[in-house]
């Protein structure tokens, strides 16, 4: 119990130091950072498929996507103008107020403390295979078709066009 | 295996909550505060982490499988977003050589 407090700790630090970060490519490494300790939650909540998905699809492509396009617009100094102190004050008020809106409503709903994990090998592999491919087979094919559409806007988006009518 | 799924039923599902709720707000806050676009960008999938987070703990503790199988679902549509998303700021960056977001402003009319 005590180790999900310190977790927790340790992605609040990590998700704070990644908005308040001057260089960009600090803020990435403090995001996977943060990445590792939401692998580490899941871990903790024993959906063990959904860890390693995170761990490897977060950690490994998206970090990897970043740092690629950091590294290659050459964005690594800290000459970024911020904004002034009057947005960034109304900025943290507004999210304070959002998170405390957040928080009241869950307070109005009441009776959340529903502690009965009643099967806890819900999230292996297993089981999970299970219902992915029986209950939600058709999302699953058209996710597919979403990351195919995705790779070729991706790739018609990023390349040079050579001439005006592509 | 058995004693860390014993050990995380202690913690209440009202700590899930306002852990989510506090990373989320804090993505909100980054998309706010900040003008690099990559960073704004950075916000977005904090924001996205956290209700993944916080439906596998409801998926978890109420014994239902499909909260999982939507995170998953989440997950592949983040990467396409990124794909898209990082595609675009490559774009913005080779014809405005910056990624300040203000530079942008034109978009608003």
């Amino acid at each position: 119990m005590i180790l999900f407090y310190i977790v927790s700790l340790l992605t609040i630090t990590f998700s704070i130091l990644v908005i308040f970060t001057k260089n960009p490519i600090y803020s990435v490494l403090y995001l996977i950072a943060t990445f590792f300790t939401f692998t580490v939650h899941y871990i903790l909540l024993n959906a063990q498929f959904l860890a390693m998905v995170n761990f490897i699809v977060y950690m490994g492509a998206i970090m990897v996507l970043f740092l690629f396009v950091l590294m290659l617009m050459n964005l690594n100094k800290e000459t970024e103008p911020m904004k002034s102190n009057l947005i960034k004050i109304i900025a943290v008020i507004a999210g304070g107020s959002l998170l405390v809106t957040l928080i009241g409503s869950f307070k109005q709903m009441g009776a959340m403390g529903v502690s009965t994990v009643n099967k806890p090998e819900i999230g292996l592999v297993e089981n999970l295979g299970k219902v992915l491919f029986s209950d939600f087979l058709l999302p699953f094919e058209l996710s597919s078709i979403l990351l195919l559409l995705a790779m070729v806007g991706a790739v018609l988006l990023a390349k040079k066009d050579k001439s005006d009518n592509g | 295996m058995d004693n860390i799924v014993s050990s995380i039923q202690i913690v209440p599902l009202n700590h899930y909550l306002i852990l989510s709720s506090i990373i989320f707000t804090i993505g909100v806050i980054g998309v706010l505060i900040r003008r690099n676009a990559i960073i704004i960008f950075m916000s977005v999938e904090l924001m996205l982490n956290a209700v993944n987070l916080l439906l596998t703990a409801f998926s978890a503790y109420s014994g239902d499988a499909a909260g999982q199988v939507f995170v998953f679902f989440i997950m592949a549509l983040a990467a396409a977003e990124v794909a898209v998303g990082l595609a675009i700021i490559v774009m913005v960056y080779r014809n405005t050589s910056s990624v300040d977001i203000n530079i942008l402003n034109r978009l608003k009319w």
